[in-house]
């Protein structure tokens, strides 16, 4: 099915003709003519193979596009003929793919063309049984007089009488597979109408990535590009299943292997990635700070630091206050309130300096889970004061003494305790670590969501963060931390959020309470030093970019056309708040909660409650038909005539069908055009996005109401084009880019201004489109330029490849070693140059020292290269910014089997967790009925298939080589459970119960943990129940309990139960887990404690 | 460590991903041993060579019924010159109806049916299906006229002499499938290849002498019963042959489907023989009968030989081993 | 006639350029695949690749349990198939702290796909010149000829083509005829992330993978060898060949695959024979018998 695409002629079909010779060019007289005599060859070509050609070669145009599939951001051609795509190939061009695909960018011809795709638009009325057509119009204006009339219902001018000015029974998610252009009118739209509940992809995938890394580096975005592995002498892949994940950027592990690097995977399971690697670590899921811990240790304790980078450009000279208290034997940090819970950070802080993360401090008085960097915020400090530094190092209260405390009972004795890693083998990771960094060499870690989704997720790359400070790796070829991200545009999804907590570039999103005018919120969420201190600018900028002619200094730039944050409102907690039936109205770009997000059941039960719900996507999506043929229809516990759910299906245009920008894993924004108009009612989220904004503001146009003006005000016009009056994506990226009030478009965030005379949808993207020219569009070959390709498309921030490259030159400005060269101070010219476009100020010596009064980035020292963080320097302590400590710890996960052996506190006590009757957790392990779910499950991705499976399942191609939900078992346990080979297993938790077909493999294994034999069980998390590919769904399994700072959830490691057969059908499937909790004995407060 | 370098000038040491080391000496020293203790002989017990997409009716019977067809012609020639009139008449018929079912056969078995004209396109001496083909061009023309010409009693000298055209090439297309089936990766089938040909000539011989026992009276059957004989004998003979020469292979040959309908075939065979010799001359009943069990013995051969080949082609063993014996007889 | 289709078929495990044999006067350099299955990260690039080129149809879900392969083998719907092999051995590593009977482990993955021999028995054997040789040496069935016979799927040693049922004809990989034509390669080269399937011209790709096998021999990689690369073996040398680091029936292929009408011009010789004996037999037959 679905096979036969883009209606060009390929060998098969071209040869379907008959070939009938005529009697002169008979093959035999051809034979007996010429010299194939045996008729094996030239005397036997039919005419068909005579006149053959290849399509690609016959096309009418071939269009420049980017892979809709993962954030490798593989360049594609596309090739067009008569207004059909009937090819789509790797670009050669490209240096970050060089042209290759993996399965699912090969895939994505039948994916456009292919017959999966829903071409009209479907409605379900309330309690309606089945689906209904209507056309695009009609569907367009329900929809506007929906959201006109659920906001003004929904509407909140005040939370205990501090004003919020916003709609909280309207909420949005998805954004990571659209484009930039997309997310920004999404945003600015939503935004506008007072809806704050924005979510997508990025929260459940890497959000603890941005925490992680903002907080320790000052920006939370990969510091590297996977072509830069190159250059390393090791690369760590750990929470990383690269070579399934993101096949295409892991030619770059090869690459460095070729150069003799060696490669170590880290990880719960055996995969294609361990296949490859020279070293493979199997860690008990959830470990992963106590593995990290140890090598933090070893590197202190053996002393084999990079001292003089550790010095000079990391916080490890500095003096922290008395008050604070480390973890300890307890593992409970200084400053912590068991009734809210969380921490109140202010005991962590810097002696004498006050580090405040961007929107801490408010939002720490409302709500102490979501500090700092909020989630997908940005980390900046707010240095008022000077830090006080010990050189020596020897001050007990200096940040390395505290470090060397803090992990100083992370041994090899313990680390095999905890993880299960015997100590000859962590020795041997240790030492390789030590040998492959310092001056000469350098070590890369490469991560994906195996460390960001975890009740602790934050700090685990945090942990990494440390590591790479301690040993010198930070903004060094073939250094860095390298996040590996999972959707085209899920970076550009975090930088243009549609996300709650931040404004694009990672402003953070006004709290209610104190914040009354731009000025307090600057005051209060600002530093005063570094790139952060420009933070007016960047504001003003954006509100002028919004409000166009309404933002003046009178209106105050119209910062109080803002709604307010009162706390956490991620996706999880929208759940609650569908459940609680505070949001009525939902809308879902391209995003399939029903199969991805934690916790299935609650998501359908959220989805139940709503009054109506849009979805935009290719196929019916589990998310859109959960009312007809979900599980708790299968199981009678809901009857479909009972929900009164009104549901709009409208069919999205794919990346073939659209102008517009993804930013890939290594924030490269790469333009793809469009190459021919979507068909029939296929639109995409521009279009949606930008008429429905016109159809609210036509029904509000004559609304003197005040919660009406910020639509009114907002600007919203774009120039369209194409056959369906599309807008133009190159005017929403121009307004993204900027432009100063001649017009004329600003090519740096340098450029901006804190008085209005520049406007600018997103500071860190400033300069896309400088000097009116599309850089992300530009495409000249990698063979025509230098390995860091600045001309390939453009990067954020000022098109740096690198981040934080100023500290791939010592203190003077030298290379730290000639074969590591990346920046380097040039005397003579007075400025930075390089392979890479320096991360500082150009033309800052190194010898810059700042005078006492500077502010902003004049405050930074001509050695201070993490220009973002408010003290110049990576964190190896973490004075704010990250809800859970300043320092990592580990922690048991929220479900596990094993009493945690380091610290009395068995799990994160700031995590976030939910009390709900369709969200049960599981005992503590020393409890009773702690051994009704003896095992520990990890969940990934399989290189055949894409997330949730929307864009996989559908795929004939790839439904066919991943045609089923597997779990995969060790030979040990398969034998101490009876599972067999092939058979059917149903795996059980205190949230649900699924099967699977079992896969005994000596790629599981078992590991002993402080004591006991751990069995780990994996399972890709791909299937749902519709598509052509179906199965049952991981995340039925799955909990809602969340890492505090950035809200995602934790489904890497959870324990489970598993039995030999298959579920059973209908109401039993309830009554099974029923039974389970009772046998564990599961209340509402189980695992509920902090 | 890596020999990369990043130099101020850039780039240095670079090598192509596909150079990259596997499994590399920092890997515990555990280099050299070699891999042990894994399955070796398959993948998954999945065949190695695709088997035949033949149906079993269509290609058996096309098989048989050639062979059928090539003796009796010889027979009908042979009664026309030697005078023995309701030999030769019934055996032409028997030749034509044969060979008539052998091409529908053939036709009916591909997948293009239409298409059957492109076995015209070329004259391929690698490819016996092409071989085979221009033979039976050449054939079934002949084979018909003579019948036609027989029956209707029109030119008779023509059809007299088409009818020795066709004897002449009954042999070819009695034997020439032989090297038909021997010319593939079938182990059962290539490895017989040496033995195949006397098979299938005597298991000919002995199916169109046996109908020549059934269709003709006793008074006209004595070359029927020597060719009967003769061709009994070398049916059998080629058999044992092949059998030894195969080797493990033969175990195909003697088990499932293949064995019995081959113990049921050299049966049927060698007591149509003996009953040839006994009474063929004597009894028009026991006759008929042995000459029964001789075309009987000749269809189920070609039926065993074709299951034969199919379980060889299935099982990776029959594939694997001796081309394993052969390699490690060269090491 | 045996006889002389013998003369003739002597020419039939000649050496030489196997283009030049089947009649192109002047023609491209022999191309070729040359997968190094030690790269390979069964990413199946290739099978998707190969499928959206040729439109060759999806062939149903069939989870089979094999490690990660569902697509089984070669066929009429996959042109090129990726095989996983899961083994407990030495050369890899896999220690945790629980002791299990082996703590060794690797996994083996190889693309494998039509190897368009020097000396092809499909191309042999075809009645009708559907599968005939292309100018660049490879081996091509033209759809637009094939009736369908099946003769050349038992004929192939390494169970390369099949029939598509619905369908009635043979299909297999092309090597990507129409791309080569026009001077492109192969759609599951072009794709393959890690370079596991290299295309070129066979002579450079054969002097490339012998460097390759030298270098993993160096790094103590003793198990790598070279499949289908040499001139000499039964099929006259690949044009599709492969470094596999396992013998070859682990990866489904036969370990010393011959032409089968290597032994053509024998059958021939016996079918003469026993052509002639029957003959003979017959002509006693009735001279014993005498006249009525």
């Amino acid at each position: 099915m679905g096979a036969a695409t883009g209606g060009q002629r390929a060998l098969t079909d071209r040869l379907t003709g008959f070939d009938l010779p005529t009697p002169r060019d008979w093959p035999v007289l051809r034979q007996l003519r010429g010299r194939d005599k045996l008729g094996r060859g030239a005397a036997v070509k039919s005419r068909g193979s005579e006149t053959l050609t290849a399509r690609t070669h016959t096309a009418d145009r071939v269009v420049k596009s980017v892979c809709p599939y993962c954030a490798v951001g593989c360049a594609q051609n596309v090739f067009v003929t008569d207004d059909a795509v009937v090819q789509i190939e790797g670009d050669p061009d490209a240096p970050h793919s060089r042209g290759r695909l993996c399965p699912k960018g090969s895939a994505s011809l039948q994916l456009t063309t292919g017959s999966s795709r829903e071409q009209h638009v479907l409605y379900r009325r309330p309690h309606g049984t089945d689906w209904e057509r209507l056309d695009l119009d009609t569907a367009m204006n329900m929809i506007a007089d929906r959201i006109v009339s659920t906001r003004r219902d929904g509407w909140e001018w005040e939370n205990d009488e501090v004003r919020t000015r916003r709609c909280m029974s309207i909420a949005a998610l998805g954004g990571a597979t659209l484009d930039n252009e997309e997310n920004y009118l999404i945003k600015k739209l939503l935004t506008a109408l007072g809806i704050i509940q924005i979510e997508n992809q990025a929260r459940v995938c890497h959000s603890s990535t941005v925490v992680g890394l903002g907080t320790s580096f000052g920006r939370g975005a990969s510091s590297t590009l996977p072509g830069d592995l190159q250059n390393s002498d090791l690369i760590v892949l750990e929470g990383s299943n690269m070579a399934e994940a993101h096949p295409v950027a892991f030619q770059w592990v090869l690459e460095a292997k070729a150069r003799g690097a060696t490669v170590i995977h880290v990880d719960p399971h055996y995969s294609r990635t361990s296949a490859l690697a020279d070293m493979f670590v199997p860690i008990r899921a959830g470990t992963d700070i106590a593995f990290l811990g140890g090598i933090i240790n070893h590197v202190i304790t053996t002393e084999s630091d990079f001292r003089e980078y550790v010095l000079h450009y990391t916080n490890a000279p500095t003096i922290i206050r008395e008050e604070f208290a480390d973890a300890g034997a307890d593992g409970i940090f200084s400053g912590f309130d068991p009734d809210k819970p969380g921490y109140d950070p202010t005991s962590w802080q810097y002696q004498d300096a006050f580090m405040a993360a961007a929107s801490g401090q408010r939002d720490q008085e409302g709500n102490l889970t979501a500090q700092g960097p909020s989630g997908e915020g940005q980390s900046s400090g707010d240095a008022r004061g000077k830090p006080e530094l010990d050189l020596t190092l020897q001050h007990p209260r200096c940040v390395w003494q505290i470090l060397k405390r803090h992990y100083a009972g992370y041994t090899p004795e313990m680390v095999e305790r905890v993880c299960g890693i015997p100590q000859n083998v962590f020795k041997k990771v240790c030492r390789l670590f030590v040998a492959n960094s310092g001056r000469e060499r350098t070590t890369a870690f490469v991560h994906g969501v195996g460390w960001t989704q975890h009740t602790i997720g934050s700090q685990y790359i945090r942990a990494a963060s440390i590591l790479q400070l301690l040993l010198g790796n930070m903004g060094r070829p073939g250094g860095g931390v390298m996040a590996m991200r999972g959707h085209a545009s899920i970076q550009g999804s975090s930088d243009i959020p549609t996300l709650f907590d931040t404004l694009p570039g990672y402003i953070p999103m006004p709290h209610a309470h104190t914040h009354h005018d731009l000025d307090e919120f600057i005051a209060g969420d600002a530093p005063d030093k570094g790139f952060w201190g420009n933070m007016r600018s960047y504001m003003v900028s954006l509100l002028k970019a919004w409000w166009g002619e309404a933002a003046t200094a009178e209106s105050d730039y119209c910062f109080d056309y803002l709604p307010r944050l009162t706390g956490s409102h991620s996706t999880y907690d929208t759940v609650m708040e569908q459940i609680k039936g505070t949001v009525k109205g939902y809308i879902l770009y391209g995003q399939n909660p029903a199969v991805g997000s934690a916790n299935a059941k609650m998501q359908r039960l959220g989805m139940s409650k709503l009054d109506w719900l849009v979805v935009r996507d290719f196929s019916l999506i589990e998310s859109a038909t959960w009312w007809k043929d979900g599980p708790e229809i299968e199981s009678g516990e809901w009857r479909t005539e009972d929900l009164a759910t009104e549901v709009f299906f409208l069919p999205a245009a794919s990346h073939t069908e659209k102008d517009g920008t993804f930013t890939n894993t290594q924030r490269m924004v790469q333009w793809h055009h469009k190459a021919v108009e979507p068909r029939d009612e296929q639109r995409s989220d521009l279009w949606f996005t930008y008429h429905l904004g016109h159809l609210i503001r036509r029904r509000l146009a004559d609304s003197a109401d005040d919660m009406d003006r910020p639509v009114l005000d907002l600007t919203w016009d774009y120039p369209t084009e194409g056959r369906w009056d599309d807008p133009s994506a190159e005017a929403v990226l121009a307004e993204i880019s900027g432009w100063d009030a001649g017009g004329e478009l600003l090519s740096a965030y340098t450029q901006l201004k804190d008085d209005g005379s520049t406007s600018c949808g997103c500071w860190i993207y400033c300069g896309a489109y400088a000097d009116g020219v599309n850089q992300t569009a530009r495409r000249k070959p990698a063979r025509e330029q230098n390995w860091t390709c600045s001309d390939w498309a453009w990067a954020w921030p000022a098109n740096r490849r690198i981040l934080y490259n100023r500290a791939s030159a010592d203190p003077q400005g030298r290379p730290w070693s000639e074969r590591k060269a990346l920046v380097w101070w040039d005397a003579e010219q007075g400025r930075w140059t390089g392979h890479d476009v320096p991360d500082f100020q150009a033309d800052k010596p190194p010898s810059y020292a700042p005078p006492d009064d500077a502010v902003g980035p004049d405050a930074l020292a001509g050695d201070d290269p993490f220009i973002m963080q408010a003290d110049g320097r990576g964190w190896l302590y973490a004075p704010a910014g990250v809800g859970d400590g300043p320092l990592p710890t580990h922690y048991e996960p929220q479900d596990s089997p094993v009493r945690n052996p380091l610290h009395r506190q068995q799990r994160n006590p700031a995590r976030q967790v939910y009390q709900h009757p369709d969200n049960r957790y599981h005992p503590d392990p020393d409890e009773p009925g702690a051994d009704v779910f003896p095992f520990v499950a990890t969940t990934y991705r399989l290189t055949e298939h894409f997330t949730a499976g929307g864009m996989s399942r559908w795929t004939p191609y790839l439904a066919e080589l991943q045609p089923e939900f597997f779990c995969e078992v060790s030979p040990e346990l398969a034998a101490e459970r009876g599972l067999e080979h092939g058979g059917w297993a149903t795996i059980v938790s205190a949230r649900g119960a699924v099967e699977a077909r079992v896969m005994v493999t000596d790629r599981m294994t078992p590991l002993v943990s402080d004591g006991r034999v751990v069995h780990q069980i994996g399972m890709p998390y791909h299937w749902g129940r519709n598509g052509y590919a179906r199965g049952d769904s991981m995340n039925e399994l799955s909990s809602m309990s969340l890492d505090p700072s950035s809200h995602i959830q934790e489904v890497k490691a959870l324990t489970i139960d598993i039995q030999p057969g298959r579920r059973p059908r209908g109401k039993a499937r309830d009554e099974l887990v029923k039974r389970y909790q009772e046998r564990a004995g599961i209340t509402a407060e189980t695992g509920m404690a902090p | 460590m890596s020999d990369a370098q990043v130099t101020r000038e850039g780039l240095e040491n670079v090598r192509p991903g596909r150079e990259a080391r596997i499994w590399s000496a920092s890997n515990g020293g555990r280099r050299g041993e070699g891999p042990v203790d894994h399955p070796r002989s398959s993948y998954y017990g999945n065949s190695i060579i695709n088997p035949p997409v033949w149906e079993e009716l269509d290609i058996a019977g096309y098989l048989f019924l050639g062979g059928l067809a090539g003796a009796s012609s010889i027979l009908a020639a042979g009664g026309d010159l030697t005078r023995r009139p309701t030999l030769a008449r019934r055996s032409r018929l028997c030749a034509s109806a044969a060979i008539a079912g052998s091409l529908t056969a053939l036709i009916h078995d591909l997948g293009r049916p239409a298409r059957f004209i492109n076995m015209m396109r070329v004259v391929k001496p690698t490819s016996p299906m092409s071989i085979g083909t221009w033979i039976l061009a050449a054939y079934s023309p002949l084979n018909f006229a003579t019948s036609a010409s027989d029956l209707t009693g029109i030119a008779r000298p023509v059809g007299r002499a088409a009818g020795l055209g066709a004897a002449a090439l009954g042999p070819a297309v009695a034997s020439y499938t032989a090297a038909l089936i021997a010319n593939t990766a079938v182990p059962a089938w290539h490895g017989a290849h040496r033995e195949m040909p006397f098979l299938f000539a005597g298991s000919a011989a002995s199916a169109g002498a046996g109908f020549g026992l059934l269709a003709a009276p006793l008074a006209e059957n004595a070359p029927a019963q020597r060719m009967a004989m003769a061709g009994a004998v070398a049916e059998l003979a080629a058999e044992q042959l092949m059998e030894r020469r195969l080797g493990m292979v033969a175990e195909s040959m003697r088990t499932g489907t293949a064995g019995k309908r081959l113990k049921a075939a050299k049966a049927l065979t060698a007591l149509g023989a003996v009953g040839a010799a006994t009474l063929g001359r004597r009894n028009r009943v026991g006759a008929a009968l042995s000459g029964a069990a001789l075309v009987a013995g000749s269809a189920v051969t070609r039926f065993g030989i074709f299951a034969a080949g199919m379980a060889s082609a299935t099982d990776p063993k029959y594939t694997v081993e001796p081309q394993r014996a052969r390699l490690d007889a060269t090491r | 006639m045996g006889g002389s289709g013998d003369g003739l078929l002597n020419v039939l495990l000649a050496g030489g350029d196997p283009a030049t044999e089947s009649g192109y006067d002047d023609h491209p350099p022999r191309m070729g695949f040359f997968t190094d299955t030690s790269i390979c990260i069964g990413c199946k690039a290739c099978e998707v690749a190969c499928k959206e080129w040729n439109h060759v149809p999806e062939d149903g879900l069939n989870w089979t349990g094999w490690s990660h392969d569902n697509t089984q083998g070669l066929g009429a719907d996959t042109w090129r198939h990726v095989a996983f092999i899961e083994q407990r051995s030495p050369v890899g590593e896999h220690q945790s702290n629980f002791q299990r009977d082996a703590d060794s482990f690797r996994w083996l993955m190889s693309s494998d796909v039509c190897k368009h021999c020097t000396h092809a028995a499909c191309l042999d054997v075809c009645p009708t010149g559907a599968i005939f040789r292309t100018e660049f040496g490879t081996v091509v069935v033209q759809a637009d000829v094939c009736n369908g016979c099946g003769y050349c799927v038992p004929a192939c040693p390494y169970g390369v083509l099949d029939k598509r049922e619905d369908d009635g004809r043979i299909f297999k990989c092309t090597l990507c005829y129409d791309r080569l034509e026009v001077g492109q390669e192969p759609a599951c080269a072009k794709a393959c992330p890690t370079d596991s399937i290299q295309f070129g011209e066979l002579d450079e790709l054969r002097a490339r993978a012998a460097g390759r096998v030298e270098q993993l021999h160096e790094a103590g990689v003793v198990e790598a060898r070279l499949y289908g690369h040499d001139p000499e073996d039964g099929v006259g040398g690949d044009g599709a060949f492969f470094l596999l680091l396992d013998e070859p029936e682990v990866y489904g292929l036969p370990p010393d695959p011959v032409v089968t009408t290597r032994d053509l011009p024998a059958m021939w010789k016996r079918v003469g024979i026993a052509a002639g004996a029957m003959l003979a037999g017959a002509v006693v037959s009735f001279v014993g018998a005498g006249r009525e």
